[in-house]
């Protein structure tokens, strides 16, 4: 196991190093959701009330689509180069690679949260309650269901032609889950709904995080073989 | 050892590989020829463990494992492969590359191991520059670098003297000898039939998915293999033509 740890420590790290050399995906995913949030902030101008009814939607979908960049690179190479072939012919397992993959979209999506988060409640005038953990629950179990599934639909469509414009296409019916129970969980943490209403919302997200978790051990090794 | 045993694969409704068998023993490189659209990419892809063949087996026993057959990680650990992919990520310097690649591999004093073949190489000068502004014959030296960082015992190399100036070639001559001498098995795949079967101990040549020549290169030299290979292409072209002409379009 710890032998495993370190391989998806070494892939992770590996993806995080060459995205900080070119910060393309980072710069593209945090752009987007800075740009949703001054554009919505201005365009929909709602008042107090619907203001916060439409936050947590909003919220999410715009981490989902800013996260959608970076998940379309995860498994592409560029011409020539290839980098999943040496990843496959190397002595690691396949699930390896998956939670390797993974782990740094994690770390991608999360810095683009933490730095969308202050914007969007400044242009929407709304108090996030910083010290409610039930709000870092919402966020980190959404935020992990959406990157686990993401990066299996990535690797999915990856042998595919047209890859970045399949993704989508594979992805958001199989995020719904996590998209009504992400933004049930967010809604109610802020319109100050107790624990138990929110009960069935979390156990959707921790069901599906779960799934995501065992789905690569079963399936990744047929799901990258030609 | 490495062996193919009735290999097919077939996309789609077409047959690429038609039952094809070969193996290579311990210490032994074998040419493999054939004009383009052959098969010989797909049957190295097969041999290496990155495809699954619709029928047929592959056996692969790295050297002074005995009869224990391995597999999975343990299997690919002593694979090496060279083929139209670097395998490198752009965006890293030569060094991060391949120091990345021994860590995966459990490469042994890597760091060690990463400056010595950077040097054998000759990019030593630019082990901290990124892939991305390398030429095609840099890359193509920096993946023969990562082939043979973990030192494999079993090779699949695809076209490894493409992109390479002279020198180029006689350090891939070198890295392949080392390997040889170590008791490696090499599969050797290249549209050069001298250069390739002078590096060769057995030739194979493959033509419309099927093996139409093999044995030693002693009792086949590369005029042989060169006539096989001219007499497939024009055969091909043949039926091309007569396709063309029955269907009223070209094939």
């Amino acid at each position: 196991m710890v032998r495993f740890a370190r391989k998806v420590g070494l892939i992770a790290f590996r993806e995080l190093q060459a995205e900080a050399r070119t910060k393309e995906a980072f710069v593209a995913m945090l752009v987007f959701a800075l740009l949703v949030a001054v554009v919505f902030s201005f365009a929909l101008n709602p008042g107090r009330e619907a203001r916060e009814e439409i936050f947590p939607g909003l919220l999410w979908v715009t981490f989902f689509f800013a996260g959608l960049l970076g998940l379309g690179r995860s498994f592409a190479g560029d011409r020539g180069f290839e980098p999943l072939g040496g990843l496959l012919l190397a002595p690691v397992d396949r699930a390896a690679i998956f939670f390797g993959k993974a782990a740094a979209n994690l770390v991608l999506v999360g810095i683009v949260e933490l730095a969308a988060l202050p914007v969007f409640s400044a242009f929407f005038d709304i108090r996030l309650p910083l010290s409610d953990g039930r709000l870092w629950a919402s966020l980190v179990l959404g935020t992990l269901g959406f990157i686990l599934g993401g990066t299996f639909m990535a690797a999915l469509a990856a042998n595919a032609r047209a890859a970045e414009l399949l993704l989508p296409l594979l992805l958001f019916p199989v995020l719904v889950p996590v998209v009504i129970a992400a933004v049930q969980t967010t809604g109610g943490v802020l319109a100050r709904a107790l624990t138990e209403e929110l009960a069935f919302g979390y156990r959707i997200l921790v069901v599906y995080t779960v799934v995501f978790l065992a789905a690569p051990w079963l399936l990744f090794e047929y799901l990258l073989e030609s | 050892m490495l062996a193919a045993g009735a290999v097919s694969k077939r996309i789609g409704s077409r047959w690429i590989l038609h039952r094809v068998s070969l193996s290579v023993p311990d210490g032994q490189v074998l040419g493999l020829f054939g004009p383009n659209g052959a098969g010989k990419t797909t049957l190295l892809r097969i041999l290496a463990l990155l495809a699954r063949p619709t029928e047929g087996q592959v056996v692969l026993r790295p050297a002074g494992h005995g009869e224990r057959l391995l597999e999975g990680p343990a299997l690919r650990a002593h694979l090496g492969f060279l083929g139209h992919e670097s395998y490198l990520d752009p965006r890293l310097t030569a060094r991060e590359n391949l120091s990345f690649y021994a860590r995966l591999y459990d490469v042994p004093q890597s760091d060690r191991r990463v400056d010595e073949l950077l040097d054998q190489v000759g990019l030593a000068l630019f082990a901290h520059e990124p892939v991305r502004t390398f030429s095609r014959g840099m890359v193509q030296r920096l993946a023969m670098a990562r082939t043979f960082l973990h030192r494999p015992s079993l090779l699949f190399l695809d076209e490894p003297l493409s992109g390479l100036d002279a020198q180029g070639a006689v350090v891939f001559e070198a890295l392949l000898g080392e390997a040889r001498a170590a008791r490696a098995s090499a599969v050797l795949v290249s549209h050069d039939v001298a250069a390739g079967w002078r590096l060769a101990d057995r030739v194979a040549v493959l033509a419309g998915g099927e093996l139409v020549l093999e044995g030693p290169a002693s009792e086949i030299g590369p005029d042989r293999v060169q006539a096989e290979y001219r007499a497939r292409a024009q055969s091909a072209e043949r039926s091309r033509a007569a396709w063309s002409a029955s269907h009223g379009r070209s094939a």
